[in-house]
C-alpha cells in the first residue's frame, strides 16, 4: 500500500472509532469526544492528501487544518457549556434525559 | 435705519401681545392681564405720538411700507403700513382714549370675577382698531375691521348669561356683518379693476392719479361709474359700523357691555371705523365729482345717509329714559354728522368733529358708568335724581362734555368742530336740505342733553339706589378729568382763525379766517344751542320730576309722539316683521327642503351603500373565507405531521445523521463518484 492510502485507511478507521463512540455513549461528554474523532479523521484526510498531492500550492492543506482547529475548539467550547448547563439542569449528564428540546 | 414708517406695526402688536398675554395667563391672574393691558396702551401712546411727530414734519406725504404677504400664481398679496397725518392722530387719538378708559375700568370692572377676561379682550379690541388705522391695504384694513366686530361681539356680550346682552352682541355681530358682505364685495370688484388693494404704492395704489383715472372711466350698470359703486358698497360696510341710518339699530343695544365697553365702542374704536373708512379712501368717495354724466354721485349718498341718521338719532335721544341709551343715541347723531361732512366733501372737519368727540363722548360714557357704578347698577334716568350734589367730579366733568356734544359756544371743542361741519354743509352746491337737517338736530341735541343732566344729577333722589350713591374712587375720576380738559382745549386746535389741525390733515395750509367767519350761521346755530338748552331747563330744570313714575312732560304734550320715539321710531319692529319675518320663511323653507328633499336623497344613497355592504360581507364569508381556512387547515396539518420527527433525543438525530452518511458512502461507491 502507498503512504496515501495506509492515510486514508487509518483515518477510516478513526473516524469509525468516533462514529461508534457518539452513538453508542450515553454520557454526553464521550458523546462529544467521539464527535472531535470524527472532526480529527477529517482533518488528517486533508492534511493527506495536501501532502501526497502531485502538485500542491504551498500550504492550503495546513490552513485548512489550522482553520478546523480552531473552529472545533469553538464548538467544543460551546458544546462542553451546554453540558455544564445540562448538568445544572437535570443533575444529570445523560444524553438520553435531555429530550426537552423537542418542538 | 429704515424710515419709521416700517416700524408702524409695533403700534397695534403692544395691544395684541398684551391680549395673548391676558389670554395665555391663569383665570385670577388680575394684576398680570390689567398690568399688561395698560403697560401695552401706554406704549402704543408713545410710539403713536413719535409717529404724530414725525407725520407732522411732512404733513402733505403718505409715507407707507409695503411687503409682500404671500405670493399667488402670477401675482401677490401685499400688505403694508401707513403713515400720515390722519393716520397718526387717529392712533394718538385711539391709544389715549383707550388708556384713559382701561384705567378707568380698574375700578369699574373691580367686582367682577372676569377681571382677567375683561382687559384682554379690550385690549385685542384697541390692538384691531390699530390695526384698521395703521393699514395701507384694504385687506389688512380689511382684516382689523373683522376683528374689531368680533372684539365687539365678545364685549357687548360680556355678561352672557343675561339673555339681554347674549342678543345684543348677536345682532350687533349680524347687523355689522350685513354692512360688511358690502364691503367685502367692494373689495373684490376693487382688486379685480385695479389690481391692487393698496391705498398708496408710489403711483400703483387705488387712490393715486393713475388707477382712479381709470376707475372713473368705467361705467358700472345703470350709468353709475365703477367707483360710484364701489364706494357705495364699500360705504355699506362703514355704515354698519358706524351705525348709520337703516343699520344703526345695533348701535343702542350694543349697551348691554359693561359701561366701559360702551365708551370704547362709541369713542375710539367701532364706530369710529367707519367714518375713518371714509376719510381714507376719500380721494375714491370723490372720483366720481367730475363726471358730469353720472346719475349719483357717491358723496351725495353719504351726506343724504349722515342727514337723515344726525336727525333721526337726536330725535329718537329725546325721547329715552335709559341714561346709556340716550348717549347711545347721540352717538348715532354724531355719526351722522361726521358722514354729513363727509359727504358735503368735507373729510377734514369730519376727523376733527371725529376727535373731539372721541373725547366728550368718552368722557359722558365713563361719567355715565361712574353714576351707574355708584347707584348700584339703576341706569333708569326717571329713578335717579339729586346726584349732583353727592358727585361733584362726575357732575362737573358730565357737564362738560353735555356742554361739549351740545356745542355750547367758543370754549367748548364740540362747538368748533360742529360749527366746522355746519360751514361745509352751507357751502355745498347740489341741496341746502343737509344743512338745516344740521341745525335741526343742533336744537335737540341741546335738548336732550339738557334734559339728561337735569334728571340725573338735579332735583331729588327718586330711588334708594340714588339717594345712597357716593362719589366714584380716584381711579374712575382721573381719567374723567384728563378727558374733560381734552374735551375744552382739543377744539382750539382747530378754530377759523387758526386751522392748525386742519392744515396738518390736509396737508396744505388752510388760510385762516376771521374768528367770527360766516357769523350769520355762527349766530345762528348759536340761538338754536340756545333755544334747546333754554326749552331742556323748563321742562325739567326749573321743575324737577318729582318721582320715578310722574310722567315726562313731553309726554303729556304730545303722547304718540313721544311713544313712538320712545320705540325708537318702531325701526326694530320694522325689521322683525320684513327681514325677521323673510327669514324666518327662509328658514323654514330650507327647513322642509332638508328634511325631506336632501334628507330624503341621502338616505337613500345610504340604504344603497348599506346594502352593498351586506353583499360584500356574503361574499367575503362564504366565498372567500372557505377558501382560505381550508388552505391552512392543511398546511396547519403537514407541519403536525413533520413536528412528530422533532423528539428531543439527541442520539436519534446522530442515527439519522449517520445512518444517511452511509446511505451517502454508499451510493458513491456504487455510483462510482460520478
Amino acid at each position: 500500500m502507498s503512504p496515501l492510502q495506509l492515510c486514508l485507511a487509518f483515518s477510516s478507521a478513526l473516524f469509525a472509532v468516533g462514529l461508534a463512540g457518539a452513538l453508542a455513549r450515553s454520557n454526553s461528554i464521550l458523546v462529544l469526544l467521539g464527535i472531535e474523532l470524527m472532526l480529527n479523521a477529517a482533518n488528517l484526510n486533508l492534511i493527506a492528501f495536501w501532502r501526497f498531492s502531485p502538485h500542491g500550492s504551498p500550504a492550503t492543506g495546513v490552513v485548512f487544518v489550522v482553520f478546523a482547529i480552531a473552529v472545533a475548539a469553538a464548538e467544543t467550547a460551546v458544546g462542553l457549556a451546554l453540558v455544564i448547563s445540562i448538568y445544572r439542569h437535570q443533575q444529570d449528564i445523560r444524553l438520553e434525559e435531555a429530550t426537552r428540546l423537542k418542538g | 435705519m429704515e424710515p419709521l414708517v416700517a416700524y408702524l406695526w409695533i403700534i397695534p402688536a403692544l395691544p395684541l401681545a398684551a391680549a395673548a398675554v391676558g389670554a395665555a395667563a391663569p383665570r385670577g391672574s388680575r394684576r398680570l392681564a390689567s398690568g399688561a393691558a395698560i403697560a401695552a396702551m401706554a406704549g402704543a401712546l408713545a410710539l403713536s405720538s413719535v409717529a404724530l411727530k414725525y407725520a407732522l414734519a411732512a404733513p402733505s406725504a403718505h409715507q407707507f411700507c409695503n411687503f409682500t404677504w404671500f405670493d399667488l400664481g402670477n401675482g401677490a398679496v401685499r400688505l403694508g403700513w401707513l403713515l400720515d397725518p390722519l393716520n397718526a392722530f387717529m392712533c394718538v387719538m385711539v391709544s389715549l382714549v383707550g388708556l384713559l378708559i382701561f384705567i378707568f375700568s380698574l375700578g369699574y370692572m373691580e367686582d367682577d370675577e372676569n377681571f382677567k377676561r375683561f382687559f384682554w379682550l379690550m385690549s385685542l379690541f384697541a390692538a384691531a382698531m390699530l390695526c384698521v388705522v395703521v393699514s395701507n391695504s384694504l385687506l389688512l384694513l380689511f382684516i382689523g375691521w373683522e376683528l374689531v366686530g368680533l372684539a365687539s361681539y365678545l364685549l357687548i356680550g360680556f355678561w352672557f348669561h343675561r339673555p339681554a346682552a347674549a342678543a345684543a352682541a348677536k345682532k350687533a355681530f349680524i347687523t355689522t356683518r350685513i354692512g360688511d358682505l358690502g364691503f367685502l364685495l367692494g373689495l373684490v370688484w376693487l382688486y379685480d379693476t385695479t389690481g391692487s388693494l393698496l391705498l398708496y404704492d408710489g403711483g400703483n395704489g387705488f387712490l393715486e392719479a393713475h388707477a382712479l383715472g381709470d376707475l372713473a372711466t368705467q361705467v358700472a350698470a345703470g350709468g353709475l361709474a365703477a367707483t360710484t359703486a364701489i364706494s357705495l358698497l364699500i360705504f355699506c360696510g362703514a355704515a354698519g359700523k358706524s351705525g348709520q341710518f337703516p343699520l344703526h339699530v345695533w348701535l343702542p343695544d350694543a349697551m348691554e357691555g359693561p359701561t366701559p365697553v360702551s365708551a370704547l365702542i362709541h369713542a375710539a374704536t367701532m364706530v369710529a371705523a367707519g367714518v375713518f373708512l371714509v376719510a381714507r379712501v376719500f380721494p375714491l368717495f370723490s372720483a366720481d365729482q367730475g363726471l358730469p354724466a353720472a346719475t349719483l354721485h357717491a358723496l351725495t349718498v353719504v351726506a343724504a345717509i349722515g342727514a337723515i341718521t344726525a336727525l333721526m338719532g337726536a330725535a329718537i335721544a329725546a325721547a329715552q329714559s335709559d341714561l346709556k341709551r340716550i348717549l347711545a343715541f347721540s352717538t348715532v347723531s354724531q355719526l351722522g354728522y361726521m358722514m354729513l361732512a363727509l359727504g358735503v366733501g368735507s373729510w377734514v372737519a369730519a376727523i376733527f368733529h371725529l376727535l373731539t368727540h372721541a373725547f366728550f363722548k368718552a368722557l359722558l360714557f365713563l361719567a355715565a358708568g361712574s353714576v351707574i357704578h355708584a347707584a348700584h347698577h339703576v341706569q333708569d334716568i326717571r329713578e335717579l335724581g339729586g346726584l349732583g350734589a353727592r358727585m361733584r367730579t362726575t357732575f362737573a366733568t358730565f357737564a362738560v362734555g353735555m356742554m361739549a356734544l351740545s356745542g355750547v359756544p367758543f370754549v367748548f371743542s364740540g362747538f368748533w368742530s360742529k360749527e366746522a361741519i355746519l360751514h361745509a354743509a352751507s357751502e355745498w352746491g347740489p341741496s341746502s336740505l343737509p344743512l338745516y337737517a344740521g341745525l335741526a338736530g343742533v336744537v335737540l341735541t341741546a335738548f336732550y342733553m339738557t334734559r339728561l343732566l337735569c334728571e340725573v344729577f338735579w332735583g331729588p333722589p327718586r330711588s334708594p339706589a340714588a339717594s345712597h350713591a357716593r362719589e366714584s374712587p380716584a381711579v374712575m375720576t382721573a381719567p374723567l378729568v384728563v378727558l374733560a380738559a381734552g374735551a375744552v382745549g382739543l377744539g382750539f386746535l382747530g378754530t377759523p382763525a387758526w386751522p392748525w389741525l386742519q392744515s396738518r390733515l390736509a396737508g396744505a395750509e388752510i388760510p385762516a379766517r376771521p374768528l367770527l367767519d360766516g357769523g350769520a350761521l355762527m349766530a345762528v346755530s348759536i340761538i338754536l344751542v340756545a333755544v334747546g338748552l333754554g326749552s331742556g331747563w323748563a321742562l325739567y330744570g326749573r321743575r324737577p320730576r318729582a318721582s320715578a313714575a310722574a310722567p315726562d312732560p313731553l309726554q303729556s304734550a304730545a303722547p304718540r309722539l313721544f311713544a313712538f320715539l320712545g320705540a325708537r321710531m318702531k325701526l326694530d319692529e320694522l325689521y322683525a316683521a320684513t327681514v325677521g319675518r323673510l327669514n324666518t320663511f327662509a328658514a323654514a323653507l330650507a327647513d322642509i327642503l332638508d328634511r325631506w328633499v336632501w334628507g330624503g336623497a341621502v338616505g337613500l344613497l345610504a340604504r344603497l351603500g348599506e346594502f352593498a355592504g351586506l353583499l360584500n360581507r356574503e361574499v367575503d364569508e362564504v366565498g372567500l373565507n372557505t377558501g382560505f381556512d381550508t388552505v391552512s387547515e392543511e398546511i396547519r396539518r403537514t407541519g403536525q405531521a413533520y413536528s412528530r420527527a422533532q423528539t428531543g433525543e439527541a442520539h436519534g438525530y446522530l442515527r439519522t445523521l449517520a445512518l444517511a452518511f452511509v446511505v451517502l458512502a454508499l451510493l458513491v461507491l456504487l455510483g462510482g463518484g460520478r
